[in-house]
């Protein structure tokens, strides 16, 4: 850096405010004492003094209203959080209950409980008598499946809905 | 006696349901937005189009907002974000700082209203038009520095820069304008010195 740039670059920073107390009065005699620094100081302030005098440019006079009609098209993009519709996540609560309930209480139906003395098993249910193909063919069963189905369908149309009626009010 | 609400109070009323309150800081900085966006993009209409969207993006990203920084910066980072996707997408030539060249472009800038206009302009309208003829990153820093109200600190966050490369810039940029004034607008420099 040669000394013209060297004392630009003090005589800036003296403008700006960004030099340091020590500096500031260094700088402050050599503009006293010196006429090319003081030439140089005055010459860059009016540079400074200019170019915070130009003026911000201005858009139309329509540009706040086309923003605010622009924005009421959308909607805030909602924390992550508010994105999951609370109804969905207890549909899908309900339904997974339901399903092991219905498993359940059809496989302790099936128990023979007075059979639990004769049982090798530590529980005391004979697993031999639990047959598993008369669960999957039975009337109470074939009901359950089709309430789940019922149930899962359910929330399939709610989603597409909801999915629909964001659509529309981003379009 | 009446206080103009603080950006913080208007982007709380904004997240609380009441979008009128955004129009109150749309009308606060559109005339920022516009300038920067201005000294990227040069034809207004586009300009208008981009600052547009920056409040939009701005708008729904409202939420994002952390209010570390001041809601200016956080804006004007959008501002940079969004005038230089602009670009992007049309293809546009930005003047960078070190691209050979931007004297000549100045030289055609400049060659169709020298000769008349020069007289009627003031020295302000000097200052302006030969900011113009700058590279858009010494445009964006002379106006974010002089005019949006930001820090050193503030302004190399939003250009995504070390603050001692911006205040190197700075001083660098102020004086590529100087020159500018001295070849462009001689008469008017000799009437200021």
């Amino acid at each position: 850096m040669n000394t013209q740039e060297e004392m630009e670059v003090q005589l800036w920073d003296y403008i700006d405010g960004s030099a340091s107390p020590e500096q500031r009065s260094v700088i402050e005699r050599l503009i006293l004492e010196q006429a090319a620094w003081k030439a140089k100081y005055q010459e860059l302030l009016e540079v400074h003094q200019l170019i915070g005098a130009i003026d911000l440019e201005q858009p139309s006079m329509r540009f706040t209203r086309n923003v605010m009609e622009e924005i009421a098209r959308y909607q805030i993009t909602p924390a992550a959080k508010k994105y999951i519709d609370n109804k969905i996540i207890w549909g899908i609560g309900v339904f997974f209950i339901m399903m092991i309930l219905g498993f359940l209480v059809y496989g302790f139906s099936q128990v023979n409980w007075s059979a639990a003395s004769d049982s090798k098993s530590s529980l005391g249910i004979d697993l031999n008598k639990l047959d598993m193909s008369q669960m999957f063919n039975s009337t109470f069963m074939n009901g359950l499946m089709v309430l789940n189905v019922i149930l899962g369908l359910m929330l399939f149309d709610r989603y597409l809905s909801n999915r629909k009626k964001n659509y529309m009010k981003e379009a | 006696m009446h206080t103009e609400p603080s950006d913080m109070d208007l982007i709380g009323q904004v997240l609380k349901g009441q979008q009128n309150a955004y129009a109150t800081l749309v009308n606060r900085y559109q005339n920022f937005v516009f300038t920067i966006v201005l000294r990227y993009v040069k034809a207004r209409e586009d300009a208008e189009e981009v600052a547009q969207d920056v409040f939009v993006k701005a708008y729904r990203s409202l939420p994002d907002f952390q209010g570390t920084a001041k809601f200016s910066t956080w804006l004007y980072t959008i501002v940079t974000t969004t005038s230089i996707t602009f670009l992007r997408k049309k293809k546009l030539e930005v003047h960078s700082l070190d691209k050979e060249g931007v004297f000549e472009v100045a030289d055609a800038m400049d060659s169709g209203m020298r000769a008349n206009q020069i007289e009627q302009k003031s020295k302000v309208n000097m200052v302006q038009e030969a900011i113009r003829m700058l590279s858009a990153d010494d445009a964006q820093v002379l106006t974010l520095f002089y005019k949006g109200e930001q820090s050193l600190e503030e302004i190399a966050a939003i250009m995504g820069k070390e603050p001692n490369a911006v205040k190197v810039q700075l001083h660098r940029a102020r004086g590529r304008l100087k020159e500018k004034m001295e070849r462009y607008f001689s008469q008017e420099v000799k009437d200021i010195y």
